[in-house]
């Protein structure tokens, strides 16, 4: 299927990957509809939406796929401590958490 | 409706003051240097490589980065085309992944649209819609005023659009030829700026509690359900962070 560039590829990638993800925005958009900014039930879908990230951030760490899955868990969970340390150490810093992480991350695969 | 509709009271910006749509759209657009930005910059130059290593086009690739606009959908999608898979099985696959989409939309609408606004540019807007735009969304739109929400965040969202495009771009010309411990590096910033700014966003406790749930939820149903982990851990999970918040606030 890969082997083409024509248009009959578009048609495929267009089917399978927006035919497939857009009617969850959509039925997403019909659902919010009657939704109020201060309602329960938003309450509730943002509590589901925010465990469903964090779930995927713990798949990410714990079960990584590419190159991540070549590092040890020790130093994945070593480095991810380390941005959490220094996000609050900063007072909320988001980007130098982030920082701190990635350079642990780096640090540690060189040295180690 | 009051100043700020946020419980937590977050202050107004400054230059909401008297600001038009346009503006608000330039603000949105104005992200350069932010740290969401280098994120999402550096893990489409992995979609790109990968999707160059597994035999897409550079148009390809491009186009799966405008249509889909989520990348683990997009990771799997090109997964499936390596794989020679069906379009049932591709679209399937790739469905699962984009279920997710759902609340993260159903959460984010409201703070969006006004009340006559076209239900077509609703839906224009909810193509932007992925965790990265939730999570910016959740942050920094309860703040402003409601006129402002939807510029800002098309802004943003146009902003996201070209540096993915480019960064895809970037990705599929200098695939095989970055070192594996920066190919980790860029992997490892997703879920690292995930985590963090979801706590930064966190509106009270219950909110935290959603995130400690779901995040020790998350491998346990991967293991158990994989596939549905994600929904599972967002229902089970938000369901009891939601619940055991509002107990507390009773009391």
């Amino acid at each position: 299927m890969t082997s083409g560039d024509g248009f009959a590829t578009y048609l495929f990638l267009l089917a399978a990957g927006f035919g497939a993800t857009a009617p969850w925005r959509f039925v997403g958009v019909v659902l919010a509809r009657n939704l109020d900014i201060d309602s329960e039930l938003l309450n509730w879908v943002r509590a589901v939406s925010t465990a469903l990230v964090a779930g995927l951030v713990a798949r990410m760490v714990f079960f990584p796929v590419g190159a991540l899955a070549g590092v040890g868990i020790a130093l994945r969970l070593g480095a991810f401590g380390c941005g959490l340390l220094v996000f609050f150490a900063a007072r909320k810093n988001l980007a130098a958490g982030v920082a701190a992480g990635i350079a642990v991350l780096l640090a540690g695969q060189y040295l180690i | 409706m009051p100043a700020s509709p946020d419980s937590s009271g977050r202050e107004r910006p400054g230059w909401t003051e008297g600001a038009s749509r346009a503006q608000a759209f330039r603000r949105g657009a104005a992200f350069a240097p932010s740290t969401p930005a280098v994120v999402l910059f550096a893990t489409f130059i992995g979609f790109g490589a990968l999707a160059q290593a597994t035999g897409f086009s550079a148009g390809q690739a491009v186009f799966t980065t405008l249509t889909v606009w989520a990348l683990p959908g997009q990771v799997v999608l090109v997964d499936q085309m390596a794989k020679g898979a069906g379009l049932a099985a591709a679209a399937f696959a790739v469905t699962l992944t984009a279920i997710r989409l759902l609340p993260l939309t159903v959460s984010l609408m409201p703070l969006l649209r006004s009340s006559r606004m076209p239900r077509a540019v609703q839906f224009l807007m909810s193509h932007f819609i992925a965790v990265t735009v939730w999570i910016e969304g959740q942050r920094r739109l309860p703040a402003l005023p409601e006129e402002l929400r939807a510029p800002y965040f098309l802004g943003m969202a146009s902003f996201f659009l070209v540096l993915n495009l480019i960064a895809t771009m970037i990705g599929f010309l200098i695939a095989g030829r970055v070192p594996t411990e920066i190919a980790a590096g860029l992997l490892f910033l997703t879920p690292i700026y995930f985590l963090l700014s979801l706590i930064s966003s966190a509106r009270g406790p219950g909110d935290l509690m959603a995130l400690v749930v779901g995040f020790l939820l998350g491998p346990v149903l991967f293991l158990a359900v994989p596939g549905f982990d994600l929904l599972a851990t967002g229902l089970i999970g938000g369901t009891a962070a939601y619940l055991a918040g509002k107990r507390r606030r009773r009391t």
